[in-house]
């Protein structure tokens, strides 16, 4: 749909009206594009660096260079303006500007796409993530969304720092107590028994059809139980994450140990190696992509199982506990301040577990570069 | 009843010069799998003796148990009935002596592993030190026209390359009995001719002793002493012909008068044994 180089001087022509249309609202009146001091401020930086970056002989990435103090300048604008106590919400112009702005936004970050490495893989899905948080920012602001909806996020980020210690302490319990210690127990317990079922045909058989009704028991069902039977600290929370991810290990480990080739093992026989020596050289580097399915697979539900297990009784800490009891006092952005921190380590587990694959089965063929 | 009518042909072995006791013995042996419908007799009464030194190739249409063959004197296969003997021993104990090297049909080499480290993969299981590994590695690489190649990876290098790494995989033990079951069934004729010409040359000059599965009659004059005609169904030997063209060859010599009626024969062997029309 859009060419090599998307034509900018439509865009101008539509935003245009907006300049008729008023910027804000003061005490009830609308307020004028020229009535506005920032408001000048910013439309002269955007217009000079489109001016800059249209008359100036550039590359990709000079100009998208050129067109940043303007894109920042319109980006600014709306919250300068609320600050400075405007209100937004019958604000048409400056929407319009705003999508103007957006639409700038998507012509740098298609000019950064043609650019190399660090700029294409780093600084445009950075600015598109900061993109979609000033959104949620300048929307819930200027249309005074309650907070008990969606809290902007700065508020979120005031939460994060004004709660930094409580927020460190509900880590601590949850992810490294609950989760870190139930996904090691849990992985390696699926790990060992699948090499055990392995060895004992049976036990392969009898486990397998148990697996699948465990996996399917929700964990809203298994975490009283847990509760009941641990206790309300973390050994609960940690027993919940292992119930969890004992099968998804299990299953993934006993799949990878059958993805040996016949031709392969009849190497192994060939040599004469034994079926320690087998399973070491031949069927586990084999199973290594199962495995980091498995372990991935694991990582998020541990994170989930954990924090769903506080919910059903737990010391006055926890991620789990910090949410239940801040929704029903209101504090929604320590709330969200939570959920950020359990995305982020989720996020950081799968990425790390990840980047591991990558490195370890760099041979197989999702992977491998020529 | 057993031990008296054992008891000689034990003698006979034990007092047999080592030299001239075959590496292979195979005495009325038969192997029928059990498959779900009826049993399939895969090899039946196969008498066949292998001597040190001789190039042997099992020669047939699919189906007629060359390969199961190969893989009962390997141990990868048991036999139903009959006697086998493998440097004098059963099949089983020859394995774990690992008396020989076996090239399977595909390349078989482990993608996580780089080429000196597939070729030297036998040689980490029997416990030889490193530097010995990487000088055998080295050594049997050069030989099949693959130096320089150590660092590379399996699916980095085409479809010959990658069978050549397993030749040079099977030889790196320096096995005396190489067993291969059509190394270069799934290679281009020029690259096949190439190997070949190797190959030859590689038998003349270490003095191993080879069996040979193929279906191609060119290949099985050009490189064997001794060409063994299979018929399938079941599997059973129809003729064993000596294959005395001069022990070093060349490709032309595949013009020869000598060559072509040799071929010649091994062609009228394989029509015998089909039996398609029925």
């Amino acid at each position: 749909m859009h060419a090599r180089r998307s034509p900018m001087t439509p865009l101008v022509l539509l935003t245009l009206p907006a300049f008729a249309l008023p910027v804000g609202g003061l005490a009830e009146s609308p307020l004028a594009w020229w009535q506005s001091t920032p408001a000048l401020l910013a439309l002269a930086i955007v217009l000079a660096s489109l001016v800059l970056a249209r008359w100036t002989p550039r590359t990709a990435f000079t100009e998208a260079l050129l067109l940043a103090p303007g894109l920042f300048a319109g980006a600014a604008l709306p919250l300068v303006l609320l600050d400075g106590g405007v209100a937004l919400d019958q604000a048409a112009g400056l929407w319009m500007f705003l999508a103007g702005i957006l639409a700038l936004l998507w012509h740098v970050m298609e000019r950064l796409t043609e650019c190399s490495g660090f700029f294409r893989h780093l600084l445009v899905p950075a600015l598109f993530g900061v993109m979609l948080i000033y959104l949620w920012e300048v929307g819930v602001r200027g249309f005074q969304v309650p907070s008990v909806l969606l809290p902007p996020p700065s508020s979120i980020a005031g939460a994060l720092t004004t709660q930094t210690a409580n927020l460190e302490d509900d880590f601590f319990q949850t992810v490294i107590k609950a989760v870190l210690r139930g996904y090691l127990w849990g992985c390696g317990a699926g790990f060992a028994v699948a090499i055990l079922a392995d060895r004992v045909p049976f036990l392969a058989r009898g486990l397998l059809p148990f697996g699948n009704l465990v996996s399917a028991i929700p964990v809203v069902g298994i975490a009283p139980i847990m509760v009941m039977w641990f206790g309300f600290d973390w050994p609960s929370k940690a027993a919940v994450v292992v119930v969890m991810t004992f099968f998804p290990m299990l299953v993934n480990t006993l799949a990878g140990l059958a993805a040996s080739e016949a031709i392969q093992l009849d190497l192994m026989r060939s040599y004469a190696a034994g079926y320690w020596r087998t399973l070491l050289m031949l069927r586990l580097p084999n199973a290594m992509p199962f495995l980091f399915n498995g372990l991935k697979i694991n990582s998020t539900l541990a994170l989930i199982g954990a924090i769903v297990a506080e919910f059903f009784g737990t010391p006055v800490v926890g991620m789990g506990f910090r949410i239940s009891t801040e929704v029903a006092r209101m504090n929604l952005s320590i709330v969200w301040a939570t959920i950020v921190v359990a995305g982020i380590t989720g996020s950081l587990m799968y990425g790390g577990l990840s980047w591991l694959e990558r490195t370890v089965t760099a041979w197989h063929p999702s992977y491998r570069r020529r | 009843m057993g031990s008296s009518s054992t008891l000689p042909v034990a003698e006979a072995i034990a007092t047999t010069p080592a030299e001239n006791r075959p590496i292979v013995d195979i005495r009325t042996l038969s192997l029928i799998f059990k498959a779900a419908d009826k049993p399939v007799t895969a090899l039946d009464g196969i008498d066949l003796r292998i001597n040190s030194g001789d190039f042997v190739s099992l020669i047939g249409p699919s189906g007629c148990g060359k390969t199961t063959l190969l893989r009962v004197i390997a141990d990868l296969e048991q036999p139903t009935s009959g006697d086998i003997t493998v440097n004098g021993l059963t099949p089983e104990a020859a394995r774990l002596k690992r008396a020989y090297g076996y090239v399977f049909q595909a390349p078989a080499l482990y993608p996580w592993r780089t080429v000196e480290r597939n070729v030297t993969l036998p040689l980490e299981i029997i416990g030889l030190d490193k530097t010995e590994r990487q000088r055998r590695s080295a050594q049997q690489l050069a030989l099949v026209g693959l130096a320089g190649f150590e660092k590379k990876f399996p699916w980095q290098l085409s479809g010959g390359m990658q069978q050549r790494v397993s030749i040079a995989r099977a030889l790196a033990f320096e096995p005396d009995l190489l067993l291969m079951d059509e190394p270069f069934g799934a290679l281009d004729e020029i690259t096949r001719d190439h190997l070949n010409s190797q190959l030859s040359r590689l038998w003349r000059t270490t003095g191993k002793t080879c069996v040979f599965v193929t279906h191609s009659i060119s290949e099985a004059v050009f490189l064997s002493t001794r060409i063994v005609v299979m018929s399938p169904r079941p599997g059973r030997i129809l003729d064993v012909i000596d294959c005395d063209l001069p022990r070093e060859r060349s490709l032309e010599m595949r013009e020869s008068q000598r060559f072509q009626d040799i071929a010649a024969r091994v062609r009228h062997g394989l029509a015998e044994g089909h039996s398609y029309d029925e």
